[in-house]
């Protein structure tokens, strides 16, 4: 395991008790704000020291509350991105990103690597207080990449930002995170940025973990519905191009079913990964005609959770893929719904992250193309 | 100039720049530790330390020049360590009318420093902790160059106060021309001799224009270094 977490502390009126372990990759942190994930990372870079705790990045021991050991920030090497960028105002854009470089021990990246991947060298001569939010924080993520760490830790770097800025960000973290072989942890409360960038989602509710494993996995349990928020539950599926239809439809097909998309530009045979949201999926015990939804995929009932007052999430399982559904009590009294029984899922919206090749082994993607 | 003042009153001048520069410039480094203790760290017995720094803002001037006297004296203790240990004399010399505006200027120094660490982000310390910065490199990259208008507005701010020293100075030091009569003295003891008016005239001008000189190269080099920390 790259990354394996224990920690407790508690603060006043608030307890945090996580313990988890992620593998090499992007790690989430997903949970609301207050949830404890800042604590966490804030632990991770040694600024919080922890009741309790043990703490180790690729085998080497940050923390260890036992042992005694308790490595000082500037010890741990782990390139933290603040929410608020944090760049040093008395110093250019290039003094700023080359500020960690002289205390980093080894080779890291090579400056003009990085600022050429964060395409930032139009600001070099710049001061901080001349940049937009956007740049700083892309300033920022290369200023903690370029001190060399063995762990990149980023506390909601888009949360203060615009969704234009948001917007011209998240392809740099992408590039960074297929590009450079650097283990990161990514705290958000977020789930579209979660489900682009995250290949590990930890769940934190409360300063408690509630689920931790690989992001198709989290987001597609009925169980943690509550904890990604309203309407946000959903499966992620696995699907190949295989035709770009006159009327402006891309045919995916997925062990599911065929699914159909608005035009995506990728070439026949691509492997793409799509996410259909519970909340747009409907159910019917015979196969519907005279409707106007295009996908319907023959599924059968695997287990119904309650899902709010009034609400049930049932999941499915359609050839080896999980598909989750939420309809209404009534609905599900009335369709007589119980594990085992056959169903057919009406997919009203299918949506398909652009970059999210899964040969690159990622899972992923809301997105920007639906087929609403 | 030289028929407008006479070389004593150069001599008057010339000696309380003297004073006001070792003075500011010695307490410099002290004054920075202490108003870093009081705006930072957590000891015991800080409110003491902070009572003793403002004790010769709030005391008579006349009160701190005979504690002085009593401690840095030739029968002082102080005093006869140093005169047996480094062979310093202090009573009655140029260095002790330094000693003694040094403090009666401490508090004004410390204070105009420790608001400026005070107003540090010390979330930008963090940062710079986080990007491998041991404690001293942090001090000495982010937060000295963020509290650099701070301590220049306490070194001018205290340069200020030395030059115009006058109650612990003449109590500690006495009023000696060439050795310890700075530009203060110097006009009390114009005014003192019939007919000294115009001495005492010439002198305060030229206590006016130091005066002066010094707040606007003050304002001067601080804004110049705010420029260049606003990060603009």
């Amino acid at each position: 395991m790259m990354l394996e977490i224990t920690l407790q502390h508690r603060f006043a009126g608030f307890s945090l008790d996580v313990a988890f372990t992620a593998p090499a990759g992007v790690t989430a942190l997903f949970g609301r704000s207050g949830s404890g994930k800042t604590s966490v990372i804030n632990a991770v870079a040694g600024l919080l020291r922890p009741d309790q705790g043990r703490i180790t990045v690729g085998g080497a021991v940050l923390l260890d509350t036992g042992l005694g050991v308790n490595l000082a920030p500037h010890r741990r090497r782990v390139g933290y991105v603040f929410q608020d960028a944090r760049l040093f105002p008395h110093l250019t854009v290039r003094q700023n990103l080359l500020y960690g470089a002289k205390f980093a021990p080894g080779a890291g990246e090579s400056s003009d690597r990085i600022i050429d991947l964060l395409g930032i060298g139009p600001l070099l001569a710049r001061r901080p207080g001349t940049l937009s939010g956007g740049e700083k924080q892309r300033i920022a993520i290369g200023r903690a990449i370029l001190s060399n760490p063995r762990l990149l830790a980023l506390d909601e770097p888009l949360a203060a930002l615009d969704e234009a800025r948001k917007a011209e960000i998240l392809p740099y973290l992408e590039r960074l995170r297929d590009e450079l072989a650097l283990p990161i942890l990514y705290v958000s409360h977020a789930l579209g940025e979660v489900v682009r960038l995250a290949n590990t989602v930890v769940l934190i509710e409360a300063g408690r973990v509630t689920a931790c494993g690989p992001t198709a996995a989290v987001l597609s349990d009925p169980a943690h519905a509550a904890g990604l928020g309203a309407g946000e539950a959903g499966a992620l599926l696995v699907a190949q191009v295989t035709a770009h239809e006159s009327d402006g439809l891309t045919r995916l097909v997925s062990a599911a079913g065929p699914l159909f998309v608005p035009e995506v530009p990728a070439p026949v045979g691509t492997r793409l990964s799509v996410r259909i949201l519970a909340r747009d999926v409907m159910l019917a015990t015979t196969r519907p005609e005279g409707l106007s939804a295009l996908i319907i995929l023959p599924a059968t009932v695997r287990d119904i959770r309650p899902d709010g007052a009034a609400a049930v999430l049932v999941r499915l399982e359609a050839g080896g893929e999980v598909i989750l559904a939420r309809v209404t009590r009534r609905s599900a009294a009335a369709l007589d719904l119980a594990p085992g029984k056959a169903v057919f899922a009406i997919v009203k919206s299918v949506s398909v992250a652009e970059g999210s090749l899964v040969s690159q082994g990622r899972a992923a993607a809301p997105g920007s193309r639906e087929n609403r | 100039m030289t028929d407008w003042l006479t070389p004593d009153d150069w001599q008057a001048v010339a000696l309380s720049l003297r004073v006001s520069f070792w003075a500011t410039l010695v307490s410099l480094p002290l004054g920075l530790l202490v108003a870093y203790a009081l705006a930072r760290w957590r000891f015991w017995g800080k409110q003491v330390l902070n009572g003793l720094v403002h004790l010769p803002l709030i005391l008579p001037p006349v009160v701190t020049g005979y504690l002085l006297l009593a401690a840095f004296g030739r029968r002082g203790v102080a005093g006869q360590v140093l005169e047996d240990w480094f062979g310093i004399v202090l009573a009655f010399r140029w260095t002790g009318a330094a000693l003694a505006a040094a403090v009666m200027a401490f508090p004004l120094m410390v204070r105009a420093m420790r608001l400026a660490i005070e107003a540090v982000d010390h979330r930008l310390e963090e940062a710079a902790s986080t990007l491998g910065a041991s404690r001293p490199w942090v001090f000495a990259t982010v937060t000295l160059p963020l509290i650099l208008p701070g301590i220049i507005a306490g070194a001018i701010l205290a340069f200020a106060k030395a030059m115009g020293e006058f109650g612990a100075t003449i109590t500690f030091v006495s009023n000696i021309p060439g050795q310890t009569q700075t530009l203060p003295s110097a006009i009390y003891t114009a005014l003192q001799v019939p007919g000294g008016e115009g001495q005492a005239a010439r002198l305060v001008w030229v206590a006016i224009l130091v005066a002066m000189g010094a707040l606007a190269l003050s304002e001067w080099v601080a804004r110049i270094v705010a420029r260049r920390i606003s990060g603009r």
